[in-house]
């Protein structure tokens, strides 16, 4: 009985999480305008979007952001992490305060305030200034995706490499980032998969034209529903589905190589 | 001052106040097996680490062979270092592990296959090249970061508590192994343990530390017969600390009577600490006993018993092989020779 | 290691793109700009006050209360199913869990108008019932729906991640001391999921409270939440002394809770979630 009741309240939570995806999946298929009923297979609306040049110009600088934010802010906060990691108690409490900030902060705010830097800095709203709003949200997760496997590095790991005659450098390029390595990719593909799904920041921070794939759902979705966005729901969905698949394929084999 | 390797010249070191070492001066020969011996905080470690190049001391110079190494960083020293936990690099395998070093110093690859294959000969490992560390047990973890060390051919091995992890049956094979290979080798090794018993069986000196300052420095033998204070008789093995007064010299008091003892040349009248071994106390019968008490707990022991005497106020640790009934009356006996007279620490 | 230096180049990052930010927002929110020049005033701060205003944050915490205790109600549950020590493939079912969330935020929001507007899915199955269609977007109710679930992950999860860490033992030694299954979740169980509750309700209300993109595309514009005035005041308006305003109020409701949680997560060290 209590085995029931469990399994009827998880499918209804699942049903409740994946029934507006499945639907926009289905009608992304309907030939109708109209998405009260079904009408009709079609693949138009998938031609329709990839022929659409404002969703196209939008999902380049989608990826584009996301690819020159997540390296660069890997390869920031991954050094930023381990310098963190030597500091101490005290500087140690201090930053990672100050990198808690921008996670926990809300958007709008973030988003506004980068938005005045800018004007102050008289950077143009593009894509440059996306790229730097990205960037620096982005960095704080791949510091926490990365302080969690210093943590666990056994401390003697570097100052053995030393002892054999190790560089501080060499140390670090050969022992230290391929033993923090899982963190570094976890916090490459978080930040990543962020700058991809990152609305509101975008939406304060760029300018002339330059949209993401996020503001530009944003602007049609005000508009009312396309079936346009129906086809882009289901390509992300399905990318997102495959990319979530590989990472975790990833982590189980990482997780049995470290057994 | 010839065969002397190490110095360290009045190193002091503090971390945040607290000081870890005082004004230390020590020196070490080539060739031998010396020990750090203490509790935990006592200093040990940070020596070691100074020595190695982990840490600098606030004051104080590190001499290795008459030149002043203080500020060499530890990649350019000629020492390597045993860790406590072994530090093996997880990511590599263990030929890869063994080879990082003669690798940085551009040793030919044929030449570092050749050194691996003997090192691990020697550590009694032939043919792991190819395994994983991670699969290898502690013990032969152990092995293989010793391997790694001795395989550059340093002067002097540093080793931090390296049996600290193993279990007791290994920890012995292992203290007999180590020393082997220090006969083999012909290299000075530093070792550290807070275990009294790992220090007495393996070194040629034992330096014994307490709160950053050295208590005692001497052969296995004169620290275990001849411990300078009653830190150092009560941190080596068992012993019976009682309160005596000084009477003259091969006489003293203590336990409300007077023996003879073999020690001279404190002051007259001087408050002292007695030191008495509790293998040194023999029962015998109650009239024939210096002291007479009572036994009040019996524990067997595996090679001996430990009773308690209780005899003028105090409670006396015996060890013997033969048993005494609880509650039966017994007559303690000291030889003169086995009552040792320190300075009192206060 | 003796590595701090390389992280300086992030410290110098924070300082331009967090903290001059922030500063400038403390200092448009508390100056104002005229021929004359800057001159320092607390007007905005004040105008805030005015019932226009506390009605709108009134409104803003109302309905991130309701959804934070909607996603509570719905979620500890949930939690306790995922967390529960029989359950097999768990590692699938908290993936099934966190899929949705991965997806695009605005194409989850854009999903329920699909669903619930006038000839919308809803109202169509609802015709063939014969039943008049009615009114599901564009209003209280859908805004709170989008709400709860966009959040709702994010709070059955930091509850998940501390009941399955709770050791089994402890429940086995209650039930061995005689207490029963709801005395052990009362007095076991949910004094140890706390830290998780109080994360969940962080991770939620903090969200809800400051969101803009919900409420418009939900609500259809005419719920003005504590975002959308702030969003207004700088992209519409143009009046950045109060929109800076409203926005450190909003930071120092931040701050606030970043202390309480503060507490409660210190044994984690952080960034336990990620």
């Amino acid at each position: 009985m209590v085995k029931f009741i469990k399994r009827f309240y998880t499918s209804l939570i699942f049903l409740f999480l994946y029934a507006p995806i499945l639907v926009l999946i289905i009608f992304s298929f309907n030939s109708s305008k109209s998405r009260g009923s079904w009408d009709g297979f079609t693949l138009n609306w998938y031609v329709e979007m990839f022929q659409d040049r404002q969703i196209m110009s939008a999902l380049y600088v989608t990826l584009g952001i996301a690819v020159l934010s997540s390296i660069i802010a890997t390869i920031i906060g991954t050094a930023a992490a381990i310098g963190i990691y030597n500091m101490n108690r005290f500087n140690k409490g201090i930053i990672m305060n100050l990198t808690y900030l921008p996670v926990l902060n809300a958007d709008i705010v973030t988003g506004i305030s980068l938005m005045l830097l800018l004007i102050f800095l008289k950077i143009p709203l593009g894509f440059t200034s996306l790229l730097l709003a990205h960037i620096t949200f982005n960095i704080p997760y791949v510091i926490l995706s990365v302080l969690p496997k210093l943590r666990q590095l056994n401390k003697h790991l570097y100052e053995a490499a030393l002892d054999l005659g190790a560089s501080p450098l060499y140390a670090l390029r050969k022992i230290i980032i391929p033993e923090i390595k899982p963190g570094i990719i976890t916090g490459l593909l978080l930040a990543f998969t962020l700058s991809i799904d990152d609305f509101v920041i975008s939406f304060f921070t760029t300018g002339s034209g330059v949209a993401n794939l996020s503001i530009t759902i944003y602007s049609m979705a005000r508009r009312g529903i396309n079936p346009k966005i129906n086809a882009l729901s289901t390509i992300m969905f399905l990318s997102v589905l495959t990319l979530l698949i590989i990472v975790n394929k990833r982590m189980d084999n990482t997780e049995e190589g470290d057994n | 001052m010839e065969d002397q390797i190490i110095n360290l010249v009045n190193i002091s070191k503090s971390y945040g106040g607290s000081e870890a070492l005082k004004n230390m001066n020590l020196y070490i020969r080539k060739n031998e097996f010396l020990t750090l011996l203490g509790p935990s905080g006592c200093g040990k470690t940070t020596t070691l680490r100074i020595i190695g190049g982990f840490e600098t001391p606030n004051s104080g110079r590190v001499l290795f062979e008459g030149k002043d190494i203080t500020d060499v960083p530890p990649h350019k020293r000629r020492v390597n270092t045993v860790f406590q936990k072994y530090a093996l690099f997880p990511h590599m395998n263990v030929a890869e592990n063994i080879a990082f070093g003669l690798k940085i110093k551009g040793i030919a690859d044929s030449d570092i296959k050749e050194k691996v294959k003997k090192v691990l000969e020697l550590v009694n490992l032939a043919g792991y090249e190819k395994r994983s560390v991670n699969s290898l047990s502690g013990g032969q973890q152990q092995r293989i970061a010793i391997a790694r060390a001795i395989v550059n051919e340093p002067e002097v091995l540093l080793l931090d508590e390296p049996l600290g992890a193993l279990d007791l049956k290994l920890r012995k094979d292992m203290q007999f192994e180590l020393k082997k290979i220090q006969q083999h080798l012909g290299i000075t090794f530093i070792y550290v343990t807070h275990d009294q018993e790992e220090a007495l069986t393996m070194s040629d000196t034992i330096v014994v530390m307490k709160d950053g300052l050295i208590q005692q420095i001497g052969t296995p033998e004169d620290i275990y017969n001849e411990p300078k204070n009653s830190f150092v008789a009560d941190f080596i093995g068992e012993s019976n600390i009682v309160k005596g007064k000084y009477i003259e010299d091969f006489k003293v008091a203590f336990a409300d009577n007077i023996f003879d003892c073999v020690d001279t040349g404190f002051g007259v009248g001087e408050e002292v600490d007695i030191v008495i071994r509790p293998e040194d106390i023999k029962l015998v019968d109650i009239a024939e006993g210096m002291l007479k008490g009572k036994v009040t707990s019996v524990t067997f022991k595996g090679v001996h018993y430990e009773m308690i005497i209780h005899s003028m106020g105090i409670d006396w640790m015996v060890h013997s092989t033969s048993m005494e009934q609880v509650d039966s009356p017994v007559g303690i006996k000291i030889s003169p020779d086995d009552i040792h007279i320190m300075k009192r620490v206060i | 290691m003796k590595l701090k230096w390389i992280s300086y180049p992030y410290i110098v990052w924070m300082i331009i793109f967090i903290l001059l930010p922030l500063f400038l927002i403390l200092f448009y929110s508390v100056t104002y700009n005229t021929s004359e020049g800057l001159g320092f005033t607390l007007e905005y701060f004040q105008r805030f006050f005015e019932p226009i205003y506390i009605n709108v944050l009134w409104r803003s915490f109302k309905l991130a209360l309701v959804s934070t205790g909607v996603c509570l109600l719905l979620g500890y549950p949930m939690a306790m199913i995922l967390a529960d020590k029989e359950l097999k493939n768990r590692n699938v079912m908290v993936l099934l869990f966190i899929i949705p969330m991965w997806m695009n935020f605005l194409l989850r929001t854009y999903a329920w108008m699909t669903l619930l507007e006038r000839n919308g899915i809803l109202n169509s199955l609802l015709g063939l019932l014969n039943i008049a269609p009615k009114d599901f977007l564009y209003n209280e109710g859908a805004v709170i729906l989008g709400m709860v679930y966009n959040f709702l992950p994010f709070m059955v999860l930091p509850i998940y991640s501390v009941l399955i860490k709770i050791d089994k033992n402890l429940l086995e030694a209650a039930g061995d001391l005689g207490a029963n299954s709801a005395t052990t979740f009362r007095k076991i169980i949910l004094p140890l999921s706390i830290p998780g509750v109080l994360s969940g309700v962080t991770m939620v209300f903090m969200p809800a409270v400051t969101t803009f993109v919900i409420p418009r595309l939900l609500g259809g514009g005419q719920f003005t939440l504590i975002g959308n005035l702030i969003e207004q005041q700088f992209l519409f308006v143009g009046d950045w002394g109060f929109g800076s305003a409203v926005s450190v109020i909003m930071l120092i409701l931040i701050l606030i809770s970043m202390g309480v949680m503060g507490k409660y997560e210190k044994e984690q060290e952080g960034g336990g979630l990620w």
